[in-house]
């Protein structure tokens, strides 16, 4: 993508972010309930509308990206509208954004923060084909009451393995969001995930 | 860019409706208001220190065509950083004569107003002599 294709971000920053902001903390109460999103009018192409609003809400000069080849189109708006600065190496980003859900870095790789400050560790925002379809996977821990069973399209096949080794690394470990058009679902690092 | 900054909102819209054909815009970010700290340097080799913050209101925009202008201007008047950055972008590659003469004469008003103000301060300037004690 070159600076002449660059679009607008959200229509009202301010009041969109805030909107998306207290839709993504929900979620993240609520692991596996699916938020909408505020999502910007018109996101680069290569990117799901909800990831775009993840970044324009979350992602800012503190924070390295790290984007998969799929989404590196989208390069030049995420730099200019976050002040974001794009890492090469995913070990070093506190941000992960994967826009084919194959090409994840390795979660066992990615900064998961240290037992001292466990809130440094990087929050993968992944793309999925839909929710509502797909495998289904069980969902316990705090925010779900008993367990929670969700379906989820496109999810790549190691993904439910690694966050099994990611939650034995509580309080450490990485959190990760899926998105879908404009909705998200947060699987944050307490809850855990099995096959169902 | 300097130029456009300092310009008047009058000066700018003049500016901008002599244009023709009139450009088109898509505002990408702002006009959004905000602080910069200004950071000065006392003499030429002193340290730099925290002079203060100011009030800036920066907005970019694209023209039809593709080319992004810029503009962060002093203050909070966001029609001025909207138009400043109009300007800027219609001014990148060949610059329309009309606007190129909008410029010119901006700049010729922005030296003229600087040199009165040097002039008027300088006529209250107090020279001092220092006395050379003798034996």
């Amino acid at each position: 993508m070159s600076e002449a294709s660059l679009s607008p971000g959200f229509a009202h920053p301010v009041r969109d972010a805030q909107a998306a902001f207290r839709a993504l903390l929900e979620a993240a109460a609520r692991p596996g309930t699916i938020a909408s999103l505020r999502v910007p009018a018109e996101p680069p192409p290569c990117l799901p509308p909800a990831m775009a609003a993840v970044a324009l809400t979350l992602v800012d000069a503190d924070t390295p990206l790290w984007i998969d080849a799929a989404a590196h189109e989208a390069a030049v708006w995420l730099r200019f509208h976050c002040g974001c600065r794009i890492v090469a190496d995913a070990r070093e980003a506190g941000f992960v954004f994967a826009a084919d859900a194959s090409a994840l870095p390795d979660m066992a790789t990615l900064d998961a923060g240290r037992d001292e400050y466990p809130d440094r560790g990087a929050t993968i925002v992944l793309a999925v084909a839909g929710f509502g379809s797909g495998a289904a996977l069980r969902l316990t821990g705090p925010g779900i009451d008993g367990e929670r069973v969700v379906s989820v399209e496109g999810l790549a096949a190691g993904f439910v393995a690694a966050r099994a080794a990611n939650h034995r690394l509580f309080p450490r470990g990485v959190d990760a969001i899926l998105v879908s058009g404009a909705h998200a679902m947060f699987l944050p690092r307490s809850t855990s995930i099995e096959e169902a | 860019m300097a130029v456009l900054a300092r310009a008047p909102e009058a000066a700018l819209e003049a500016a901008l409706a002599a244009l023709s054909p009139a450009p088109a815009w898509q505002v990408l970010r702002g006009p959004e208001t905000g602080m910069v700290m200004v950071r000065g340097r006392m003499g030429g080799s002193g340290r730099a220190f925290n002079l203060g913050e100011m009030t800036v209101t920066r907005c970019a925009v694209r023209l039809g065509d593709g080319r992004i202008g810029h503009a962060y201007i002093a203050g909070r008047d966001g029609r001025r950083a909207e138009l400043a950055a109009v300007l800027e972008a219609t001014a990148q590659g060949a610059v329309p004569p009309s606007l190129a003469q909008a410029l010119a004469s901006m700049r010729a008003a922005q030296e003229a107003e600087r040199d009165d103000r040097s002039r008027r301060a300088a006529a209250t300037r107090v020279e001092f002599y220092g006395m050379v004690r003798m034996g």
